[in-house]
């Protein structure tokens, strides 16, 4: 399937416990370079879940077992010689609630370049505004990069986000509902954004709103209690779905 | 009140009752605003009582010569009383109380809130409890019987009853206080910033002290103005182990605090002498009321970021 | 793609700082492990039956602690007797009764305010008032009512959160069945925040055991048995905090010192656990 496409990610039988619940049931999926893929399901198919085995941010959470493989550009992420730290420098992720720190607007974007060893002002200076430009807030945050990033309104604070994850050069961005919390205007203007960054970076995006998906995404994966049910091109999927539950979800019978 | 048949009648009963219900609930009222009223009649007193009697000995003395007064003789032939001595020796020693005892309390409050498992947080929050509870008279034993030997050996002094002894006690007892409130502030970090800092790749310890620490300023900064008003305010412990001497204050030397100047010649003083141990009163009370009033405004910060 | 390992730097930032949070919980546990077990190695062979049974005999030159510990108990049970209706009132105020939230805001601040008090100016105060203004001389009742002030905003703030624990549907319940404010808070509310109340006494009893500072010039140092109640009241009693002062400072009966700080010790242990545990029972209420 889609062997034109080079993969970036590739996850092979993957399976993921909390505790002895099963979140994640033999996944297999490749995730092409370039496009945006939308993970779609309904509430706790596993799809968030998914997404943070692709960056190891479930790590974090106590009691949790990870089998199976995922490749990202060929090298096993979870193996004993892969730093963490690196693997989230390269693979980026904007969360559901915006999460800025309570810090000025220039530190939020200067936190990821500081901490992988950039001290040069002129250099982070550099950096913060690409990555502001990068995010289509420059314009609004120019004036006013010394303020702090909670006076921004919410729309504004994501965008923050997405360029304090642009800054550290990644060449992945996963972002987890990250539009699920704004007021449609902003919610049309990050997507807008989405349309851009493709351009230059692999995007995986978790949503809830199938509209959403048929918007922006390329690529659709269907989820369901933990498994994969359906993977493949966007337009495909929502004309003509291959399985019945992917029909009936996107149809709305259920979810 | 045989018959029912009236319901005015039957009702009269009950509104009587309502009406004596309504006198106790007027009383109980009465009462419990009292009970409330006595907290702020106490500070009144003690703020109007510490004012009215340690005005006098300041005016006499003038106000500039007690302040800035760098000799205390109360007992001499020609008594001088210059309070600097005790006023120096306050500041520096909850200085150095803090520069000891802050970064320890802060990095065992990290270890608390973001290292430790549950278990072993119980175990250390038990034993920070207890140090907490430890009266002060007992560290002031500990401090005579081991600290002070055991400065006076380290650097050949005559006595090591001194400001640095002090600072080492101080340290200890403010270090509960420290601990608990920074955790709290810790505690209260939103997961959601330690997370999107490990999504930039940052470690967890780089997280911890690069966003949770900032993030949790406010609370720390109350847990620091805590520790200063705790080490501004100890007399029984330091007043066995500083040596109660009114030199200026220098680490080896033998030193008296603001508390300890009024503990110490409290039992014997008499006429201005006396008069000047309120006004030392009054000082402290002053700078308390400083420290009060900024532990306030940090705390309500930091209740709002949480 | 060959995954790159962190800088140096970063290795060495990250492991020193981990050191250093390991070293400092280690060194404050590591504290309080030397300070108990120095105490009771010196301490304890000296706590003796004639010690705790006696007074002080110059006749027979031996030393005992006896009325210290009366005077400790005599202060607790005054102190308690006296804070408890006045700083359960006020919360019940604070929490039940009080509308205008100027007024509440400013009782809060008055028992915060005297939170922040430094205990040798309760002493001096204390002294001023009730043992030269009102007459009555280094006693123990002097220390009563001092000790009473101080430790009013700790029964004030734990008797407060434990009434604010209860549901306020309970409240709603009994004013809906027609009960009066005062008779729903004595018959709903206060039952269910007898816990927190009693945790607000052995905060109490804990700063009351070891407070000394307040007590030096308020309840005095002497150490002699009293006839009876109201004598012990009306004359000079020290705690045992103030003479383990005595005995250490004053006379340099050092081994004598120790002994009472292994009895403060055991004290503060016991209250300590007691409030651990009433505390865990608490939050699972």
């Amino acid at each position: 399937m889609d062997t034109h496409e080079t993969p970036v990610i590739t996850a092979k039988g993957l399976e993921l416990w909390y505790g002895s619940a099963q979140a994640l049931r033999n996944v297999d999926i490749d995730i092409p370079e370039r496009k945006v893929t939308a993970l779609i399901g309904p509430s706790g198919c596993g799809k968030s879940t998914f997404l943070k085995t692709l960056d190891r941010m479930n790590d974090l959470v106590p009691g949790v077992t990870i089998k199976g493989s995922v490749r990202y550009r060929g090298q096993e992420i979870y193996s004993p010689e892969v730093d963490v730290t690196w693997l989230r420098k390269q693979i980026g992720m904007v969360f559901q609630k915006p999460n800025p720190f309570p810090m000025s607007i220039y530190d939020n974007i200067a936190y990821g370049p500081r901490t992988h060893g950039i001290r040069n002002k002129a250099k982070l200076d550099e950096i913060v505004e690409k990555s502001l430009r990068g995010a289509a807030i420059w314009d609004e945050v120019k004036d006013r990069l010394r303020k702090s990033a909670l006076s921004l309104s919410g729309g504004q604070q994501q965008r923050v986000c997405i360029a304090r994850a642009l800054a550290v050069e990644p060449d992945v961005l996963l972002m987890d509902e990250a539009t699920s919390a704004l007021d449609p205007i902003s919610t049309s203007k990050i997507e807008e954004l989405i349309e851009d960054l493709k351009n230059s970076y692999t995007i995986v995006i978790v949503t809830h709103n199938m509209q959403q998906a048929t918007r922006i995404s390329d690529k659709c994966a269907f989820f369901l209690l933990g498994e994969l049910i359906e993977y493949g091109d966007t337009d495909q999927m929502f004309s003509v779905p291959r399985d019945r539950r992917t029909e009936d979800y996107i149809t709305g019978r259920f979810g | 009140m045989s018959s029912q048949s009236s319901p005015a009648q039957a009702a009269r009963p009950g509104v009587k009752k309502k009406g004596f219900r309504e006198r106790l609930e007027l009383l109980m009222n009465a009462i419990f605003f009292l009970c409330g009223a006595v907290a702020v009649a106490f500070v009144l007193f003690i703020s109007i009582y510490l004012i009215v009697s340690g005005l006098p000995a300041i005016r006499e003395i003038g106000l500039i010569d007690f302040l800035f007064g760098e000799r205390w003789a109360s007992t001499a032939k020609d008594p001088a009383f210059g309070i600097l001595p005790f006023i120096l020796t306050s500041v520096y020693g909850t200085a150095g109380a803090i520069v000891v005892g802050v970064p320890v309390g802060f990095m065992t409050a990290m270890f608390l809130s973001k290292i430790s498992g549950k278990k072993t947080a119980g175990v250390i929050r038990t034993a920070v409890d207890l140090l907490a509870g430890i009266p002060s008279v007992v560290y002031g034993l500990i401090g005579m019987t081991v600290l002070v030997p055991a400065v006076r050996v380290a650097f050949d002094l005559a006595s090591g009853a001194c400001l640095l002894a002090a600072i080492v006690v101080l340290a200890v007892m403010i270090l509960p206080s420290i601990i608990s409130v920074s955790e709290t502030a810790l505690n209260a970090v939103p997961k959601e910033y330690e997370e999107a800092s490990l999504a930039l790749g940052a470690t967890e310890i780089e997280t911890y002290f690069r966003v949770s620490a900032p993030a949790a300023s406010s609370g720390i900064a109350a847990a620091v103005v805590l520790g200063i008003g705790r080490a501004i305010g100890e007399a029984m412990a330091i007043m066995m182990v500083a040596g109660n001497v009114a030199n200026m204050p220098s680490l080896f030397a033998s030193v008296r605090f603001l508390t300890t100047a009024i503990a110490s010649e409290m039992s014997y003083s008499s006429g201005l002498q006396r008069q000047a141990l309120f006004s030392i009163a009054l000082v402290l009370f002053l700078f308390i009321m400083i420290i009060n009033v900024a532990l306030n405004v940090l705390l309500k910060k930091s209740r709002k970021e949480g | 793609m060959r995954p790159e390992k962190k800088s140096a730097g970063r290795v060495a930032y990250d492991r020193v700082l981990r050191a250093l949070l390991y070293f400092c919980a280690l060194l404050t546990c590591a504290l309080l492990v030397l300070l108990i077990g120095y105490i009771f190695y010196r301490g304890l062979p000296n706590v003796t039956w004639q010690l705790l049974s006696t007074q002080e005999s110059f006749r027979n030159d031996t030393i005992g602690i006896l009325p210290n510990i009366l005077s400790t108990l005599l202060l607790i049970f005054g102190t308690l007797l006296l804070v408890l209706p006045l700083g359960v009132g006020a919360a019940i105020y604070l929490t039940e009764y009080a509308r205008n939230k100027r007024v509440v805001e400013v009782i809060e601040f008055a028992t915060e305010t005297l939170t922040g008090i430094p205990s040798i100016l309760y002493g001096l105060v204390g002294m001023l008032f009730f043992c030269l203004a009102l007459g009555w001389g280094s006693s123990i009742r002097a220390g009563i009512l001092t000790l009473v002030i101080m430790t009013l905003p700790t029964i004030v703030r734990t008797t407060q959160e434990s009434l604010k624990t209860v549901p306020q549907s309970y409240r709603e319940a009994s004013l809906g069945l027609g009960s009066g404010k005062w008779h729903m808070v004595r018959t709903v509310v206060l039952p269910c925040s007898v816990d927190g109340i009693v945790t607000g006494c052995i905060l109490s009893i804990g700063r009351i055991v070891g407070e000394s500072a307040a007590l030096l010039y308020t309840a005095g140092s002497a150490g002699i048995l009293s006839r009876n109640l109201l004598q012990a009241l009306e004359s000079s009693g020290g705690s045992l905090t103030v003479a383990l002062y005595m005995y250490s400072m004053e006379r340099g009966e050092i081994e004598v010192g120790f002994a009472i700080a292994s009895i403060l010790m055991i004290l503060t242990l016991l209250i300590n656990l007691s409030a651990k545990f009433l505390g865990a029972k608490l939050k699972k209420n």
